[in-house]
């Protein structure tokens, strides 16, 4: 088996601790032990490939999936995948799912008193072009209270979900809006110490997507792990872990 | 490099409106070759509460010890039904299940003599939770195999919490096996850093 290419290793800061107590639900969940720093393997440089059979292509309009239009703002979120090298990443799945533009989601959980929309389930997904590129029609989600802490409200935000070509390159994260009063309160959306690398959260406006008479444009760009420059020597064995 | 790596934000607790389309709980179709596996298990918290609203994604090879994936160029046999990718929901008790066949070995690292080595049959797993800020991955080993000992990833983690990356043999029905996540505590769960 030739050596295998890693993917890079995330810089300190740039993305959240698992313990946050100012997101109150962390402190149970997050793990107190140290992290065991695993040398990539071929397990961890391959992944779950997603064709276009498991995509429909209506799935990236969320206005277009019932009977009539969903109530609220129309918009256009677009941009690239790419690697931190800026190489565009073809193909890769992307999976959103959003309130509705009232602040409520489509979920038996969500108490949350504003209406659901009958005609906005908030659900989509895509697959990158050879460019990288991506495009989503949908609403502009509502902001909405959460239990976090007395009256407490999570920033207007969209779910994205990004497989790229790997299991070491899985990303979750969440797309905010420009101009958000509620930003700088956000608890999610502060985890991350590194201020430049949070603010990359939020998505810029943009004439150049926004549809005339029709719908403004956001853009997104997302990054996901850059491939290692040389193969990884690390081997295991010579550190002698096993005692 | 010029850019850096999106920061991760939670998948919250509404993430099945997004994710269930791609919901895999056999992983396997009939015609797949090699030892069926039936495994359950629940994700509990630092209290030993379950965690109703948390996922886990599984990436595995085939029998053969091949990966679904371009970058796999061992010669071992593709299955076409097979694509090693496994996403199940925990319920209201915290309880995941899902049915998929024993992965053959794949290969590791060079070991010290500069030979080849392979790692023990697994399942590389994240975990994805509301209050989890990023994912967890850790990792699925099959109980009793004899290639465990001499696993690399098995061997950088200390006994005893090595065994926390074994499932356990239940007795019924055969080929069941019981493996449970524990996010924080006493009996954390061993998770890696990639």
């Amino acid at each position: 088996m030739a050596a295998i290419k890693g993917y890079r290793r995330c810089a300190p800061g740039t993305q959240p601790p698992y313990l946050h107590p100012p997101y109150v639900s962390s402190a149970k969940r997050a793990p107190i032990a140290r992290l065991i720093h695993l040398p990539h393997t071929l397990t961890e440089i391959t992944g779950p490939v997603f064709g276009t059979e498991f995509c429909d292509v209506k799935a990236s309009d969320l206005t277009r999936q019932h009977v009539g239009e969903p109530l609220g703002e129309r918009i256009i979120v677009s941009g690239r995948v790419m690697d931190e090298d800026e190489r565009p990443l073809r193909d890769t799945l992307i999976e959103i799912w959003q309130a509705n533009s009232a602040g409520r989601y489509l979920h038996s959980n969500d108490q949350h008193n504003a209406p659901l929309d009958p005609n906005f389930t908030g659900c989509g997904h895509t697959l990158t072009d050879s460019e990288g590129r991506y495009r989503f029609v949908t609403i502009r989600p509502g902001e909405y209270p959460w239990t976090n802490t007395q009256n407490a409200w999570r920033a207007a935000h969209i779910h994205m979900s990004v497989f790229g070509p790997a299991f070491a390159t899985r990303l979750v994260t969440q797309m905010f809006f420009p101009g958000d009063p509620l930003i700088p309160f956000d608890p999610i959306f502060n985890c991350t110490a590194d201020e430049a690398a949070r603010n990359r959260l939020i998505s810029k406006f943009d004439w150049d997507t926004t549809i005339p008479l029709e719908a403004l444009g956001y853009r997104f760009d997302i990054v996901l792990s850059g491939r290692e420059s040389t193969p990884i020597e690390d081997n295991s064995h010579s550190h002698g872990a096993r005692k | 490099m010029t850019l850096q790596a999106t920061t991760w934000q939670t998948v919250g607790p509404f993430f099945s409106i997004g994710l269930s389309r791609l919901y895999r709980d056999n992983l396997a179709a009939p015609c797949a070759a090699g030892e069926r596996v039936n495994i359950s298990g629940r994700i509990l918290d630092g209290d030993a509460k379950p965690v109703p609203d948390g996922i886990i994604e599984i990436w595995q090879a085939n029998s053969y010890g091949k990966y679904a994936h371009p970058e796999d160029v061992q010669d071992k046999p593709i299955e076409k039904e097979f694509s090693g990718f496994g996403r199940i929901a925990t319920d209201i008790d915290g309880m995941f299940r899902f049915s998929t066949i024993k992965p053959g070995r794949v290969p590791g690292p060079d070991g010290p003599d500069g030979k080849p080595t392979l790692q023990a049959p697994h399942l590389a797993i994240s975990i994805l939770t509301r209050g989890l800020l990023r994912r967890l991955v850790t990792r699925m080993y099959f109980p009793g195999d004899p290639a465990n000992t001499e696993d690399f990833v098995l061997g950088l983690v200390e006994e005893p919490r090595r065994q926390t990356l074994i499932a356990k043999k239940i007795e019924a029905p055969q080929g069941s096996l019981d493996w449970n996540v524990v996010l924080q505590g006493a009996n954390e769960t061993v998770f890696f850093a990639l």
